[in-house]
């Protein structure tokens, strides 16, 4: 067999396979891009603005930004002072992992103290996590504090966003970039120096 | 009349095989005499993937694959289309009866060794249509764009997205955008009416030609081409038409009846087959109170609950949720034992197989339940259960004790 074999001819296979392979890939490449997001889907996000104002003590409001819950707490001095007495539960208490601006990179989590800005979703599987003020509600344990269950997989967080340990979810909840406009005007999305 | 109709076959036999391929997938393919019930289910599996198509090509007619209009159309196609109703309960039916035909015929597999050799093409092609058909499932859910349609495409495209370094970038090429949208919905539509069927069609037809090429197995699990007539033909064997036709026409009739009976008196089976959830428009803002897959997905789902975050990453749990489905792959190699039927193995053998049932039927329930640190242990263990059962497998196969085989096969 081998003494028969016309190697010029081989050769000239061996090229157009390779050049064929290549024009191949070049052909699928527009229909993988294709299924990249779209430049409409790249350009939605604008920054939100929120009045934060009206958000009445201890309660939560929820707005869209991105496609995605961003949720605005308006903390009690009650429930700020309990955030300190349970670091040795947390998973991240100092919040060393960047889930959050520089600015917010504090015990609070926040720029002001009393109004925390999270992104709501879970760190786990991103579920939405139910709100839970309450302390001490039966189904939560004696020792809950405050915070946020998430009922898909079971993950617990305080009332700053961060995780318990023993849960699925691996790092606190992502604070987005934000920044206050004036008294009670919320920007959320945008942290930019520069007036808006 | 008969002459010209013998003629135009003979017309098309001499331009295509006809007779020949009917002679050798039907009418002469030489089945063991000894199917029992547990072999009903690869045809039922066959009727209901026809079931499928067609009652998915009218649904197809009527449904909006729009973000906007994707949920209101599945209500119109309910109340205002003419017998919409029922091809939608049909198609929603059939979707969980598939997996319920499916995990028997797989279950068959596992007590009669029919993934052993010389069938181990056959089982893993088998394990490739049941990925594709999770695939079609998960798909297909999203559809009617409900609450339970949304949190569970959500929480299984992010999956993908804990996947190390790539992970970020993979889920949105998945869904197309950075949540799961419009988008998501038209490619998941277009992947799960197109792309997805038609590899199904072309690997059941290659599930088909593999067993014929290699015979099927049996309840006795021994091979019955080692007994041959003088034409060569199987002593144990009997032609598949028209005595499994026939046999399998009776299993239809039967299934067809308790499949109706789903569809007319109970199309969301109690919340099982339907989740009431799904009832809700899907709301990108708020997740519901207690979420899980549709029961075929639960048991995999109590794995990837079971297992702890390591090292900052929810990678193992998926991880873990991976190695559960892809393991069966490797059945025929870890299975090391003298027989392949049950009917001849050892107590140690059959005490595995249990296990694997109580466990996969337990995690199965535990996925259905929310995450309480009571459960979540149990899916712990029943988790090292399930794993136990294909890892060990290789040693407990092989220090049980077997009874003989029978040289013929039985029936009782």
């Amino acid at each position: 067999m081998t003494e028969n074999v016309n190697l010029s001819k081989r050769r000239l296979l061996i090229a157009t396979t390779a050049a064929g392979g290549v024009a191949a890939a070049g052909a699928g490449t527009p229909f993988v891009l294709s299924l990249m997001p779209s430049e409409r889907a790249k350009a939605a996000g604008a920054p939100v603005e929120v009045d934060v104002s009206a958000i009445q003590p201890g309660m939560m409001i929820g707005v869209e930004w991105q496609g995605k819950p961003v949720w605005i707490v308006r903390r009690t001095q009650e429930m700020l002072d309990l955030l300190a007495r349970h670091d040795d539960k947390l998973v991240d208490p100092k919040s060393t992992v960047p889930q959050q601006p520089e600015y917010c990179n504090n015990p609070y989590r926040s720029i002001k103290p009393e109004y925390l800005v999270v992104l709501g979703v879970c760190t786990h599987l991103g579920c939405s996590p139910t709100y839970r003020p309450e302390v001490a509600p039966a189904d939560l344990g004696a020792d809950w504090p405050g915070g946020w269950f998430c009922p898909c997989h079971g993950s617990r967080f305080d009332l700053a966003a961060r995780v318990y340990k023993g849960v699925p979810a691996p790092s606190n909840m992502i604070v987005p970039p934000h920044k206050y406009l004036g008294e009670g005007r919320l920007l959320i999305g945008d942290d930019s120096k520069e007036a808006a | 009349m008969m002459n010209l109709l013998k003629n135009l076959i003979g017309w098309i036999d001499a331009r295509f095989p006809l007779i020949s391929t009917w002679k050798a997938h039907v009418s002469e393919y030489y089945a063991p005499k000894n199917f029992n019930f547990w072999y009903f289910f690869g045809s039922l599996a066959l009727m209901v993937l026809v079931i499928q198509i067609a009652s998915g090509i009218f649904l197809t007619m009527n449904y909006k694959p729009d973000a906007l209009f994707a949920f209101a159309s599945v209500e119109y196609i309910m109340r205002d289309v003419q017998w919409g109703w029922l091809l939608r309960y049909i198609h929603s039916t059939g979707a969980s009866m598939f997996f319920v035909v499916i995990y028997l015929h797989m279950f068959r597999g596992l007590m009669y060794g029919s993934y052993r050799k010389p069938r181990e093409l056959l089982w893993i092609i088998g394990m490739i249509i049941y990925l594709a058909l999770m695939g079609e499932a998960f798909m297909g859910y999203l559809l009617p764009w409900g609450q339970m349609s949304f949190w569970g495409a959500q929480v299984i495209v992010n999956l993908f997205s804990s996947v190390p370094f790539i992970g970020h970038d993979l889920a949105i090429l998945i869904r197309g955008d950075f949540v799961v949208s419009d988008t998501t919905l038209n490619r998941f539509f277009a992947l799960h009416v197109i792309a997805i069927p038609l590899i199904l069609v072309l690997i059941v037809v290659a599930h088909l030609v593999a067993l014929h090429e290699v015979g099927s197995n049996n309840p006795d699990g021994i091979e019955i081409k080692k007994h041959k007539d003088a034409n060569g033909h199987p002593l144990d064997g009997i032609p598949f038409h028209p005595y499994y036709t026939v046999k399998d026409g009776v299993g239809a009739v039967g299934f067809l009846i308790i499949f109706c009976a789903i569809v007319f008196f109970a199309p969301d089976m109690g919340g099982y087959f339907l989740e009431y959830n799904n009832f809700v428009p899907a709301n990108p803002m708020k997740t519901p109170e207690h979420i899980a897959p549709v029961w075929y997905f639960t048991p995999y789902y109590a794995i990837l609950r079971a297992v702890p975050p390591l090292f900052g990453s929810q990678f193992p749990g998926v991880v873990a949720m991976g190695v559960a489905t892809v393991i069966f792959f490797f059945l025929p190699w870890l299975d090391r034992g003298k027989v392949k039927s049950i009917r001849y193995r050892g107590p140690i053998y059959k005490t595995f197989l249990a296990l694997f049932v109580v466990s996969f039927v337990g995690l199965g329930w535990l996925g259905l339940m929310p995450a309480t640190p009571t459960y979540t242990l149990i899916s712990r263990i029943l988790a090292v259960v399930y794993f136990a059962f294909f890892l060990l497998m290789p040693w407990y196969t092989r220090i049980d004790t077997c009874k003989p085989e029978p040289d013929r096969v039985t029936s009782k």
